[in-house]
């Protein structure tokens, strides 16, 4: 992997609409039950504006960032030998329904462990208004000849 | 709040995961990796299996955690994990998987919650922490 990845700071992707039926289906995946999840009626009783996606759903958008990162022209990574390390999302507001969302990946570091290599990707998502909803953070080996 | 100690288990849920999971939950995020529905090309890269995507299963285990909060998945608000063995799903008896949610921390603010994800009787998830915050 190319060390001269860290730091490097990506184009932001394009909005995504956080759509209704995308937040349901994505809890249905993930097996969340919460009425919150699936009934706006009931998210909008809790405060809130539209059905609340699940702490995992940033993955949907954070995923545009990680193939900006894998199809980097000199990134030199190997998609067939990527592996997820690490996840961890960190939250100023949950993410809803109507929501516009927009990404941005910094490549925070790039390290060499023996044989195989690790990149850590930081996407910061943010809404329509600029302000900041989640940092989505991501730690990729790449698995080296043994 | 009150009455919250370290250690408490707040949750305990244990989940069966079949194939039909498995591709739920391609469609519903997107990863199409096919070591996630296809044996074949499981085995041609030396896996033992097709297994559960990462993501889901950081996706399903704060989900106790979440009931436990009343339904309120916006009150987690950091949540990390590391992904340090792989859930192999059968095709046929799939894969049964546990979560035990417990107290790491308490302050002010809210509470640390770690979870011991477990698959075959070993740990599948490494340092688990869902951070919430909870009502004054």
């Amino acid at each position: 992997m190319n060390p001269e990845l860290t730091g490097r700071e990506f184009a932001p992707t394009a909005p995504y609409l956080v759509g209704r039926e995308k937040v349901r289906e994505f809890a249905r995946a993930v097996l969340a039950t919460s009425p919150l999840n699936h009934d706006a009626d009931a998210a909008r009783a809790a405060g809130y504006a539209d059905v609340v996606a699940p702490p995992t759903f940033a993955v949907v958008v954070q995923e545009h960032t990680l193939a900006q990162l894998l199809s980097e022209p000199d990134a030199g990574i190997d998609f067939s030998r990527v592996v997820h390390g690490d996840q961890r999302f960190s939250y100023t507001r949950p993410i809803v329904a109507g929501d516009e969302l927009t990404a941005r990946l910094t490549v925070s570091a790039v390290k060499t462990l023996g044989a195989h290599s690790m990149v850590t990707a930081v996407s910061d998502i943010t809404d329509a208004e600029g302000a900041h909803v989640v940092t989505a953070t991501s730690t990729l080996v790449v698995r080296g000849d043994e | 709040m009150s009455g919250l100690n370290v250690g408490d288990v707040i949750a305990e849920r244990d989940f069966h995961l079949t194939r039909d999971t498995l591709v739920r939950y391609a469609g519903a995020s997107g990863d199409f990796n096919p070591i996630h529905y296809r044996d074949d090309v499981a085995a041609s890269v030396g896996l033992p299996g097709v297994l559960a995507h990462g993501m889901l299963t950081m996706g399903f285990a704060v989900q106790p955690v979440v009931d436990w909060l009343g339904g309120d998945s916006g009150r987690v608000i950091d949540y990390q994990v590391k992904f340090t063995r792989p859930v192999v799903v059968d095709p046929e008896s799939g894969a049964d998987v546990s979560v035990v949610a417990k107290v790491g921390a308490v302050d002010e603010a809210g509470a640390r919650i770690d979870l011991t994800v477990t698959y075959a009787g070993q740990t599948v998830l490494g340092k688990a922490q869902a951070r919430v915050s909870l009502p004054a």
